[in-house]
């Protein structure tokens, strides 16, 4: 793996923009961190291209994150953030998904490493991830309704207890007897 | 304890009634059920651990078996998902059993107040006492077992007895 | 949402058959060749609520199923609902034997969004209580990973070194774990006089209590027995399924965050990054008794270098002024009232900081709308990427060197589930 010369490194957003012209959706630079935004039709490919190329490398799979922007549209966006051991840089790839129920392309066949995270972001957000080997739920019970990180999912809070509803709460919380 | 055993001299005898002495052994080794599940439990180790050794109430051992122990100490936030499993272990203690919850998040979910966390462990099992704390020293702990201590020594038997014994 | 039923308790299990596990057991459990064991989330030995469904061929584990989230407490989704410093608080109890790395990721994480300065002194202290923190987790991995091989007495000298950081802990901030010490912009207050005698006493004991301990394990030939060949880890696997901290370093990759992309004057220290060999359980332990002395090392140079001065940032937009200053100055008066109102906001835009737990890589994806509460907060937690790579490390092992492998890879059920 280590090689007596060091690689040579390449720009990362040059590279993916020559290799796939109509899937770069916009760059951003901000606070020291690259972003790409690309089309999610496309991932896989760019995922096994950063993985691939010499010069490129993104061997570690850091983090695959889930974030919902409701009430805009589109509504959900992937960021995967990708990192270089040899060469010490990080990428961040984000995908943005519209709808209510997106589908994507998992890339479990290129990084191992987001195996749960994309379970996770099935769980507590609905977002498909076709080609997953293992595709249920693994953060909330087996047989739970809804996406709790979703932003029109409740809370769920309990109204807390203070003098003057002590006796409508009191009233209400399930206790157990025996 | 009320031991009266002036009036008999040296010969060894002590008198007093049988639900002290039942009562007095059930707290001299009240063994706790091994259910530590988040922050709290490290305290709990750390109550067990020589410098302020629970031992000296006869606890350090904890069983993992339910079946074995008679105390259930919940050290930790007990979510949705754990609830069931915290049920089925409360009800394969054979009684006498007691049950603390030890620890903000077990007492009333403490700074979760959220869809994920069971409000409180007394929804779901009856508590016999609660020890606050985020986590709770060690000290609290002990303070909350003495409490529990106390609590048994004014138990009557009939309080566990029941028609299927 | 689940309804807990208390009258049938029973029937509130898993109710799966076999046939759901189709894809993940091998047919031979179909037929009833294999056994399918569950090892439950009240388990002595795996340090947390953490359920394993087992097929085993007489002792051998043919495939492990990791079940998690039987400590999910909605961190995440309940920090959008606070404000930045209220959330704060939840971040100790994520990774509960690590509080305050993971306070230094959301710290660093909101530095680096809001671009805020942080004084020398802070920074230093925070090198320093990381460090101790680490001690604190591997002093617990150590008591913990014995106690489950069967040696006791470890877990009894280990518990008794951690009273000792602990007392540090209560000196600096008043809580012994969860301290929410450090505050964006530095530290919550300054450390206190008795901090460095204190410190250094603890520190020129720790080195040769550790050497103690390492004799009863080391070099012992049942501990050896025990962990040497079990769980082995090849280093492209290790990268290719995202693990990190040292149970990469003990396969023999050399990767530390804070060699890598050094955070908070890490760049600034010197001192190695141990690695194994082989992979195994054993080459993992050494790393981490070894890393405990290179953070002695890093937390004496520390001592050294701590200079006086400000504790906590001057910008006034995020960090509140001392309460000395409100009795003279309007701005801070103003200030005080907002930061405590409404909490300060952050410019819209997302990052991305990591910082290196003792399990490996800890980040911390902040992504904010411009208000006064994240937007999103996500933590890459390294216990959640560890469990999944279990069932690649425990296949083809007896159910006992299972227990090894698990005590091995240092996972931690809150950091796992948040």
């Amino acid at each position: 793996m280590q090689t007596a010369t060091p690689p040579v490194l390449k720009d990362p957003v040059v590279q993916i923009r020559g290799a796939f012209p109509d899937a770069v959706q916009d760059v951003i630079e901000f606070r020291g961190e690259t972003t790409v935004v690309v089309d999610p039709a496309h991932i896989v490919e760019i995922c096994r291209f950063c993985r691939d190329t010499e010069g490129l490398e993104f061997n570690l799979f850091s983090d695959m994150t889930c974030v919902d922007y409701y009430p805009n549209d589109p509504r959900f966006a992937l960021c995967y953030h990708l990192y270089a051991m040899f060469d010490n840089r990080r990428l961040r790839l984000k995908v943005y998904l519209a709808g209510d129920e997106p589908h994507i392309e998992s890339v479990t066949s290129v990084y191992p490493a987001v195996n749960w995270q994309e379970r996770e972001a099935f769980d507590l957000m609905g977002i498909m991830f076709d080609g997953h080997p293992d595709m249920r739920r693994i953060l909330m019970p087996r047989d739970w309704v809804g996406h709790p990180l979703r932003k029109d999912y409740p809370l769920g809070y309990e109204t807390v207890q203070f003098t003057f509803n002590y006796d409508e709460i009191q009233r209400q919380k399930p206790m157990a007897q025996q | 304890m009320g031991i009266v055993s002036s009036k008999l001299g040296n010969m060894g005898v002590v008198t007093t009634s049988l639900e002290t002495m039942v009562n007095f052994g059930r707290t001299g080794a009240m063994w706790p059920m091994l259910f530590g599940l988040a922050c709290c439990a490290i305290e709990m180790i750390s109550a067990e651990s020589p410098h302020y050794d629970m031992s000296r109430f006869g606890m350090e051992l904890m069983r993992a078996s339910p079946r074995q122990s008679d105390l259930m100490i919940v050290a930790g936030r007990v979510s949705r998902k754990m609830a069931p499993v915290l049920r089925q272990l409360y009800d394969q203690m054979p009684n006498p059993k007691w049950v603390l919850a030890m620890g903000d998040c077990a007492s009333c979910s403490g700074v979760f107040n959220n869809y994920a966390v069971v409000q409180g462990v007394d929804e779901i099992v009856p508590v016999n006492v609660y020890v606050a704390g985020c986590p709770p020293r060690p000290e609290q702990l002990i303070h909350g077992i003495m409490t529990l201590h106390e609590k048994v020594r004014g138990e009557h038997m009939s309080d566990w007895a029941s028609p299927r014994d | 949402m689940a309804q807990i039923e208390v009258d049938n308790p029973v029937e509130e299990t898993w109710q799966g058959t076999v046939e759901d596990l189709k894809g993940l057991v091998s047919p031979r459990a179909l037929t009833g060749e294999t056994m399918l064991l569950n090892m439950g989330p009240q388990h002595p030995s795996t340090h947390g609520v953490l359920r394993l469904l087992l097929e085993l061929d007489g002792e051998t584990v043919v495939n492990c199923i990791p079940d998690v989230g039987f400590l999910h407490t909605g961190i995440e989704k309940n920090m959008e609902a606070k404000t930045y410093i209220k959330a704060l608080v939840m971040t100790d109890r994520m990774d509960y034997l690590n509080p305050m790395g993971n306070n230094l990721a959301y710290c660093l994480a909101i530095e680096k969004l809001g671009e805020i300065d942080v004084p020398e002194r802070a920074m230093i202290a925070r090198v320093m209580l990381a460090e101790l923190t680490r001690i604190n987790s591997h002093l617990v991995w150590l008591g913990t990973h014995s106690l489950d091989l069967g040696g006791m007495a470890v877990m009894l000298y280990a518990f008794r070194e951690r009273e000792a950081i602990l007392d540090i802990f209560e000196l600096v901030s008043g809580q012994r774990m969860m301290t929410s010490y450090f505050r964006p912009g530095g530290l919550w207050r300054d450390l206190p006089d008795e901090f460095v005698p204190t410190l250094q006493a603890f520190l020129n004991d720790f080195p040769n209590k550790l050497r103690d301990y390492e004799t009863l394990l080391t070099n012992n030939p049942l501990w050896i027995d025990r962990t040497q060949g079990i769980g082995v880890l090849s280093p492209q696997d290790a990268i290719a399924m995202g693990c990190s901290g040292p149970t990469m370093r003990g396969s023999g990759v050399n990767f530390d965050m804070r060699k890598a992309q050094p955070y908070s004057c890490y760049e600034e220290f010197d001192f190695d990054v141990p690695t194994g060999e082989h992979g195994d359980v054993y080459d993992r332990f050494l790393v981490r008794v070894r890393e405990m002395y290179e953070s002695v090392r890093i937390i004496n140079q520390a001592l050294k270098r701590l200079p006086k001065g400000p504790f906590i940032s001057n910008n006034r937009k995020y960090v509140p002024p001392p309460r000395a200053e409100l009795g003279t100055s309007m701005e801070a008066v103003i200030h005080h009232f907002k930061l405590w109102t409404e909490g300060f906001k952050l410019p819209e835009g997302e990052v991305y900081a990591a910082v290196e737990s003792p399990r490996g890589e800890l980040g911390c994806y902040l992504s904010s709308d411009g208000g006064t509460h994240p937007h999103r907060v996500h933590f890459r937690t390294p216990s959640f990427i560890l469990i999944s790579a279990l069932s690649k490390l425990a296949k083809g092992y007896m159910l006992a060197d299972l227990v090894a492998i698990i005590g091995s890879t240092d996972i931690v059920l809150g950091d796992c589930d948040r």
